[in-house]
């Protein structure tokens, strides 16, 4: 019987680098990348999970159950402030009942104030887990995130405007695929230093006063393009610089949820949820520097969200900003999606003149 | 003269309009789209070419919008593809400059647009689904056995319209039904539903916003005094209702394809060709993209719906 351990975690972006470095270099298992994310993988998500729940959680199923399918045996699910909680339970409840055979690793089952759960629960992804290992691939493992952040963020701001289509896209694509194979610390700031380089080097023409618009939403939708329906790549085609400041190196690695709390003080008083704070601190942010417009992306029933939306159109209306929402389910036609983007191109370039 | 063609396909109703330089309406005509888009266009052309009969109209640039606008492009040649919101938005300010906020309730769609010095400046459009809009009136016309054109006037003569929940299609439904059965008048309930749309619509689509006077209602729903009325009540300004309103996105786009400058040329004789339509699901990833081929006579002209380059047809 073949023993090796396959472990998986949801598609999420371009993070699949990080956690395979993880994985393969701290946790010592083997790490399949999840593959991309199609209309099978909703379709499949969809249909195993009960239809109201929030649609990251069907995302994340029909991805588990692809992984299955290619041969993972060891699935995980993070925790967060509201519904994302219940996701790996949940999850591997349904995977069971489906006859599947597999470990699970649920971030929320773990007691982190008490260092033997955390190592009870480590020891779910390989029995003889080594922790000086993971300490010492948690370097790198961070540095690639804060990389992959960088760049994606260079991109969305400057994509608009390459001269030859694609050329950032691709030089991204290559990188990621490079880092496929680094084991290193070393290696993987020689390729870091490498494509920021190339990236830099890319020709644009950018006029000096651009489009900007800045994307909030919660934390799933806004930063998996296939959930929100490649919108960053749709704008970015239309000539508008990006904004996106949702991704791990501000909630993880840099933790702005205080700061967050503090910016938006004067709109939100509590914690109204997930990361929704994130969202009206990120949009005032916006509306302060003068970006020309907030479009917000949410899952069909995110209640933190909902809270947020409320309080970002008190942020509108004081800042003279538009915001453009989006709240998606399953299925939502991309005609109805492409004419609202239009006509909010249509409006800040009018506007801009 | 120099004449400019605006079309706009809905999901019900076909509208079009040709306008000459001095952005005057010369043709113009509305019909139901009957689910074939490319059958209501060259219905609504041979209309048109009739009106233009003996006006010494050349038409020089045309423009599409409406959901159907990408098809219809294709097949009239145009040099204007828009959306809606922006035609709607341009027609308007184009017959009432002053214009500050724009209600529109059509067949499956309804939007608000905030006009601040002749730019919009904020829009919202209906989301999930098409409670509180022209196709639920006119199914729940149906169900009253009157017609959706005399609503209207029916509501008027109501002195206490009948509370309807307003929330959900299903709801107002149920609810209308159970009113009808405990004896409601015929009037009131019509009126009820005409406030029901429109507290639906304040609710949804109008969330947050400030409807500041001169307020133009429009799409087809505007024909519909009952609800004007409703909104007058509801929101406590006159409302204008354009005689063109229904019309407001094809003058729209008929302004824009003037405006910009793109002469191209069109013929009335796409009545008589040959437009064919094919899908299918490409094949080649699990994307399973449904791509949708456009043939004239016979010859690929065009093709969209592929996410990536694996699944784009040549094009000869």
């Amino acid at each position: 019987m073949n023993n090796e351990i396959i472990a998986c975690f949801p598609q999420w972006g371009s993070y699949y680098c990080a956690f395979r470095f993880l994985f393969e270099n701290g946790f010592g298992v083997k790490y399949m990348t999840p593959p991309p994310i199609t209309k099978n993988t909703i379709e499949l998500g969809s249909k195993h999970s009960p239809d109201y729940v929030c649609v990251p959680f069907k995302y994340c199923l029909g991805c588990h159950i692809e992984a299955l399918e290619k041969g993972a045996n060891c699935l995980m699910q993070i925790y967060g402030g509201c519904r994302l909680n219940y996701y790996g339970e949940l999850e591997e409840k349904i995977l069971k009942d489906l006859g599947y055979n597999f470990k699970f690793f649920n971030m929320a089952e773990i007691n982190f104030k008490s260092p033997k759960s955390i190592l009870q629960n480590l020891k779910i992804v390989n029995p003889n887990v080594s922790i000086v290992k993971i300490a010492k691939a948690l370097p790198a493992t961070i540095g690639i995130i804060k990389t992959i952040d960088r760049m994606e963020d260079f991109i969305r701001q400057n994509a608009g405007f390459e001269q030859n289509e694609n050329e950032m896209e691709d030089i991204f694509s290559e990188f990621k695929q490079k880092l496929d194979s680094t084991t290193g610390y070393k290696e993987y700031k020689k390729l870091k230093k490498e494509y920021l380089k190339k990236l830099a080097n890319v020709k644009i023409n950018k006029p000096k006063n651009p489009i900007r618009v800045g994307l909030v939403g919660d934390y799933y939708t806004v930063q998996e393009p296939f959930s929100n329906y490649n919108m960053e790549k749709e704008l970015e085609k239309m000539g508008i610089e990006v904004h996106r400041e949702m991704n791990l190196t501000n909630t993880i690695i840099k933790s702005k949820y205080k700061s967050s709390r503090k910016i938006g003080k004067k709109y939100v008083k509590f914690n109204i949820g997930a990361t929704a704070n994130y969202t009206v601190a990120e949009a005032l942010k916006y509306a302060k520097n003068g970006l020309d417009g907030i479009i917000q992306v949410k899952s069909f029933g995110c209640t933190p969200e909902l809270n947020a939306q409320t309080v970002l159109q008190n942020i509108s209306k004081d800042y003279k900003i538009p915001i453009l929402h989006f709240s998606f389910d399953s299925q939502t036609s991309e005609t109805g999606i492409k004419t609202r983007l239009e006509a909010f191109y249509d409006m800040l370039s009018a506007k801009k003149k | 003269m120099k004449g400019y063609l605006g079309i706009d396909i809905g999901s019900i109703s076909t509208k079009g309009v040709v306008i000459d330089e001095n952005n005057e309406i010369v043709a113009s005509e509305y019909l139901w789209t009957e689910g074939d888009p490319m059958g209501a266009v060259k219905r609504l052309l041979k209309v048109l070419e009739n009106q233009l009969n003996g006006k010494n109209i050349k038409i020089v640039s045309v423009g599409t919008t409406g959901s159907a606008r990408k098809l219809i492009g294709v097949m009239t040649n145009a040099s204007v593809v828009k959306n809606e919101i922006t035609a709607h938005a341009v027609g308007t300010t184009t017959l009432h400059p002053d214009v500050n906020t724009i209600f529109e309730i059509g067949g499956q769609d309804s939007k608000i647009i905030i006009i601040e010095n002749g730019y919009v400046v904020d829009y919202a459009m209906n989301t999930l689904c098409a409670a509180g809009t022209g196709s639920f009136l006119s199914s729940q016309a149906h169900r009253l056995g009157v017609s959706v054109e005399e609503f209207g006037e029916i509501a008027l003569k109501s002195k206490h319209p009948t509370n309807i929940a307003a929330r959900c299609t299903v709801f107002a439904e149920s609810d209308l039904v159970h009113k009808a059965q405990i004896g409601h008048s015929k009037e009131d309930i019509i009126a009820g539903l005409c406030k029901a749309v429109v507290t639906n619509y304040l609710n949804n689509i109008g969330k947050g916003k400030k409807f500041n006077p001169p307020i133009v209602f429009q799409g087809g729903v505007s024909k519909n005094v009952g609800v004007k009325k409703a909104f007058e009540d509801a929101v406590g300004h006159e409302v204008i209702v354009d005689k063109n309103g229904h019309l407001m996105g094809a003058f729209g786009v008929a302004v824009l394809a003037k405006n910009s400058g793109i002469e191209k040329e069109f013929s009335f004789d796409v009545i008589d060709t040959e437009f064919k339509t094919t899908g299918f699901d490409c094949p080649k990833c699990a994307n399973h993209c449904e791509i949708v081929c456009v043939f004239k006579d016979n010859k690929l002209i065009d093709s969209w719906g592929n996410k990536c380059d694996n699944g784009a047809v040549k094009i000869n």
